[in-house]
C-alpha cells in the first residue's frame, strides 16, 4: 500500500520516562467489505501531569486508538500491533485479568455519550461505587459514601441525595460530571477523556473542561484530551497530536500547533473555523473533498486528494510516497514539502488569513 | 405574556427594506398529562415564551442559546409544523399563525426548512431526485424545461454532481447529505428558509463548506434565512441580526456587531466569554462561570428567568420580569430584557473581577 519503508520512530529522546508511552500502534479490524486500517504507526508520549490533545475528524482513528490503550476492542475482529506502557508496564500484551487490575484504578475513561455510557438500571451512586469497591475491597458503606465524596467534588448539589438518583433525573452536564466521578473515583494516573464535551453547551462545557482542570492540578493526573474542537485544546492541552486518516500528521506544544501549524490539514482546520474576533466579510476557506475511507485509503499522503499545496511538491511525492513525521521548523509534521515552502506559506498566507 | 404589554419598537432598523417575517408574542406550551384514572393536564412545559421579533427581506436573523431555550421549537412555529398557542406570526402581512391547510399551501412554499440532522432528514428508500422533486410534485409546479432539469440544476448549485440524482442518501456523506436537503429546501424558490442548525452534525472541516454554500444562496438568490444554532461563531459569521434565547424567551436582539462587542444582557456575556477561542495569545477574553444547569422550562423561576445563574440578579429579579426594551446607550434596535444590564465595552473590564465574588456567594 505505501513505499515508505524506514520506520518511522522519530520519537523523543527520553522514552523510557514517560508515564504513558505509545510505540508505532496499528489497529486494524476485519469487516465484510475488508481490512479497515483505522491507526497506523502511532507513536506518543504523555508524562505525568500534562495533558495531550488528539485533534482529528470522525473516523481519523482518535478514538479507536484510544479504546487499543484501554484494551476495550473486541480481539475476535482487531489486531493490534506495537507496544503501549503505562508506568512501565506493557499493556498490550497484557492479560484480560491483569488490564481489569488497572482499568477504573490506575486508568480511567470518560466517554462522549453519558446517557448511552450510563446504566439506566442503577442509580448514579451505586455506579460510581462499584469500580471502587471492585479495586479496593471497600464494603457497601463505604462505597457509597465515596461515592457522595466524588459527587461533591465535582461539583453536584446536595450529592446526598443526588447519590440515589437515576441518570435520567440528571441532566446532561450533571451527567457528565458523574461520568468524570466514575472515572476519578480510584484516583486514576491516566484519564483518557473520549470527547467529553462534545455534547454539551458552551456554558457546561465551559465548567467541564474548568473541573478537569482543577481535579488535574489537585491530584496530578495525566489526560489524554480527544476532542475535534480546537477552541477548546486551547484551553486544555499542553501538547497536541492531530490525526488524518489513521495516523499522526503533526505533533507538537499547544502553541506550535495552533500558531505555527507546519500541516496542510493543520491550516486547513484553522482556516475553516469561524473565530468570535476575526472579521465577518472574509469567507470561510473550507478544506474541499471529503474525509477518506480507510478501507481504501489514498496512496502516498492520505491528506493529497484535498491539499491545496501539492503542486508545490516536485513530481507525484505526494501521490506515490508517504511522508514521514519529521521535525520542521520546530515540531514534527508529515508533509512533503520543504521546511522553507512550509514556513513561507504559514507567514504569507495562513497567518495573515487568520488574523484578519 | 409579557411581550404583549410592551410597546412594540416600531421596527427600529428600517435599513433592511421590506418585513417578511412579522412574529408578536409567540407562545408554545406543551401540556403535560398526569393523574390517574383520568388523565389531565397536570403542566405545561412552556417551551417558548412571548417571543417577539422581525425578519426582513434579504436579512439573515441568527437564533442562538443553550440547548432547551426553544430555539427550534420556535422555528417550527415559523414553518406551521407546531401549532403555536399564543401570539402571531404575520408573513406579508397575512397572519398564519392558525391559517387552515389549504390557506397555509402557498405560504408553505415560500418558507422552507433545513434540518439539523442529515440522516433522519432524508427518506432512505428515495432516490436523491424524488426527495428534490417532492416539493414540486406536491405543490404542482412544472418548471420550464422539466422537473428533472430543475432538480440536476439545483445539484449544481449546491456543489454536487447532477449525474447522482438516481443516488439513495446511503451513498453521500454527512456533508453532501446536508447539500441534498438545502437543495430540497430550493425546489421552490423560497423567501424564507429556517436553518435548524444545519452544521452542528458536520465535521469541522465540512461545517465551513456548508456555511459558505448558504452564505452564497442567501446573497446571489436573496433568500432571508432563520439560522438557529448554539455555536456563537458561526451564528456571527451568518447573521447581521442575532437574538439571544434564554428558556423561552429572547433576552437581547440586536446587530450582529452591537451584540458581540457591546453585550448588555448579563446571560449574552457569559454565553460570548464561555466560547472557546483558538488562538493562544487572544487573552482578552475575560471568564465568566455560570454555575449550574438551565432550569426546567416545566416550572421556570419568577420574573427574569435568568436570575437563579446571574450573579447581578437581586430581589427585583425575582418579583418583577423585565420587558425586553431598548435600553439607555444601546443603539436603535439593540432590545435587551434585563433589569441591571451591562454597560458594554466597561462590563468586560470589570466583569472578571466581579465573578469571583460571585461565585463565593453562590457556593
Amino acid at each position: 500500500m505505501s513505499t515508505l519503508t524506514k520506520s518511522e520512530a522519530v520519537d523523543a529522546p527520553q522514552a523510557g520516562n514517560a508515564f504513558l508511552s505509545v510505540r508505532d500502534l496499528r489497529v486494524r479490524f476485519r469487516t465484510e467489505d475488508g481490512i479497515v486500517n483505522a491507526v497506523n504507526n502511532l507513536t506518543f508520549d504523555l508524562e505525568q501531569g500534562k495533558t495531550l490533545g488528539i485533534v482529528g475528524e470522525s473516523g481519523s482513528g482518535k478514538s479507536v486508538s484510544n479504546l487499543a490503550v484501554m484494551g476495550l476492542h473486541n480481539p475476535r475482529n482487531t489486531t493490534i500491533e506495537g507496544t503501549v506502557t503505562l508506568d512501565g508496564q506493557e499493556l498490550l500484551t497484557a492479560s484480560q485479568r491483569e488490564l481489569e487490575k488497572l482499568r477504573g484504578n490506575k486508568m480511567a475513561m470518560i466517554f462522549q455519550d453519558a446517557l448511552a455510557a450510563l446504566s439506566p438500571y442503577y442509580t448514579i451512586g451505586r455506579q460510581i461505587a462499584e469500580p471502587f469497591m471492585k479495586h479496593t475491597g471497600a464494603n457497601k458503606k463505604e462505597g457509597r459514601e465515596r461515592a457522595i465524596e466524588m459527587l461533591r467534588r465535582v461539583g453536584i448539589p446536595q450529592p446526598q441525595t443526588r447519590v440515589d438518583d437515576f441518570p435520567h433525573q440528571f441532566s446532561g452536564g450533571m451527567r457528565q460530571r458523574a461520568m468524570i466521578a466514575m472515572a476519578l473515583v480510584c484516583d486514576p494516573q491516566l484519564l483518557i477523556a473520549d470527547e467529553p464535551t462534545t455534547a454539551l453547551d458552551v456554558t457546561v462545557q465551559a465548567q467541564i473542561v474548568d473541573l478537569l482542570k482543577d481535579l488535574q492540578q489537585e491530584s496530578g493526573t495525566s489526560i489524554v484530551f480527544i476532542t475535534h474542537d480546537l477552541g477548546v485544546i486551547r484551553e486544555i492541552a499542553d501538547d497536541v497530536l492531530v490525526m488524518y486518516a489513521g495516523r499522526a500528521v503533526e505533533r507538537g506544544t499547544m502553541r506550535e500547533v495552533l500558531k505555527t501549524s507546519q500541516h496542510p490539514y493543520g491550516w486547513g482546520l484553522l482556516s475553516s473555523i469561524p473565530r468570535i474576533n476575526s472579521s465577518v466579510d472574509v469567507p470561510l476557506e473550507p478544506i474541499p473533498g471529503t474525509p477518506p475511507s480507510l478501507l481504501n485509503p489514498p496512496t502516498g499522503c492520505a491528506f493529497n486528494p484535498r491539499c491545496a499545496y501539492r503542486e508545490l511538491v516536485d513530481g507525484d511525492k505526494c501521490v506515490t510516497e508517504r511522508p514521514p513525521l519529521e521535525l520542521a521548523n520546530g515540531h514534527l509534521s508529515a508533509c512533503h514539502l520543504t521546511p522553507a515552502q512550509k514556513q513561507s506559506i504559514l507567514t504569507e498566507q495562513i497567518l495573515p488569513r487568520l488574523s484578519s | 405574556m409579557s411581550a404583549k404589554t410592551l410597546t412594540e419598537p416600531a421596527d427600529a432598523a428600517p435599513t433592511s427594506g421590506e418585513t417578511l417575517l412579522e412574529v408578536n408574542g409567540l407562545t408554545k406550551h406543551f401540556p403535560v398529562m398526569g393523574g390517574f384514572p383520568f388523565k389531565r393536564q397536570v403542566g405545561a412545559v412552556q417551551a417558548v415564551d412571548g417571543v417577539t421579533f422581525d425578519v426582513h427581506k434579504g436579512e439573515s436573523l441568527g437564533l442562538v442559546g443553550e440547548s432547551g431555550c426553544g430555539k427550534s421549537t420556535t422555528g417550527r412555529l415559523l414553518t406551521r409544523l407546531l401549532e403555536p398557542t399564543g401570539g402571531t406570526v404575520k408573513y406579508l402581512g397575512q397572519d398564519i399563525t392558525h391559517a387552515s391547510r389549504k390557506e397555509i399551501a402557498p405560504i408553505r412554499s415560500e418558507i422552507q426548512m433545513i434540518f439539523q440532522d442529515p440522516y433522519s432528514s432524508l427518506n432512505p428508500r428515495h432516490t436523491v431526485g424524488t426527495i428534490i422533486s417532492g416539493p414540486m410534485e406536491i405543490n404542482n409546479i412544472n418548471p420550464a424545461g422539466g422537473r428533472a432539469n430543475r432538480v440536476k440544476e439545483l445539484l449544481e448549485i449546491v456543489g454536487l454532481n447532477p449525474e447522482h440524482f438516481n443516488r439513495f442518501p446511503h451513498e453521500f456523506s454527512g456533508g453532501q447529505r446536508q447539500r441534498i436537503g438545502v437543495a430540497r429546501a430550493l425546489a421552490l424558490n423560497p423567501k424564507l428558509i429556517i436553518a435548524d442548525e444545519p452544521v452542528s452534525a458536520l465535521d469541522v472541516s465540512i461545517q465551513a463548506q456548508v456555511v459558505n454554500l448558504l452564505q452564497g444562496l442567501q446573497r446571489e438568490l436573496g433568500i432571508a434565512f432563520v439560522f438557529i444554532a448554539h455555536d456563537l461563531s458561526i451564528v456571527r459569521h451568518f447573521s447581521q441580526r442575532v437574538a439571544v434565547m434564554y428558556l423561552g424567551k429572547i433576552v437581547e436582539i440586536a446587530d450582529r456587531d452591537a451584540l458581540y462587542t457591546r453585550p448588555r444582557h448579563p446571560y449574552t456575556h457569559a454565553l460570548l466569554s464561555a466560547a472557546p477561542d483558538a488562538d493562544p495569545d487572544n487573552n482578552s477574553i475575560e471568564r465568566i462561570r455560570l454555575t449550574g444547569d438551565v432550569p426546567s422550562p416545566l416550572n421556570p423561576p419568577s420574573g427574569c428567568r435568568f436570575r437563579t445563574r446571574c450573579w447581578k440578579a437581586q430581589e427585583k429579579c425575582a418579583t418583577e420580569e423585565p420587558p425586553l426594551l431598548q435600553i439607555g446607550g444601546n443603539d436603535a434596535g439593540h432590545l435587551t430584557a434585563c433589569h441591571f444590564p451591562e454597560d458594554g465595552d466597561a462590563a468586560a473590564k470589570r466583569a472578571a473581577a466581579a465573578v469571583p465574588a460571585a461565585r463565593t456567594t453562590e457556593d
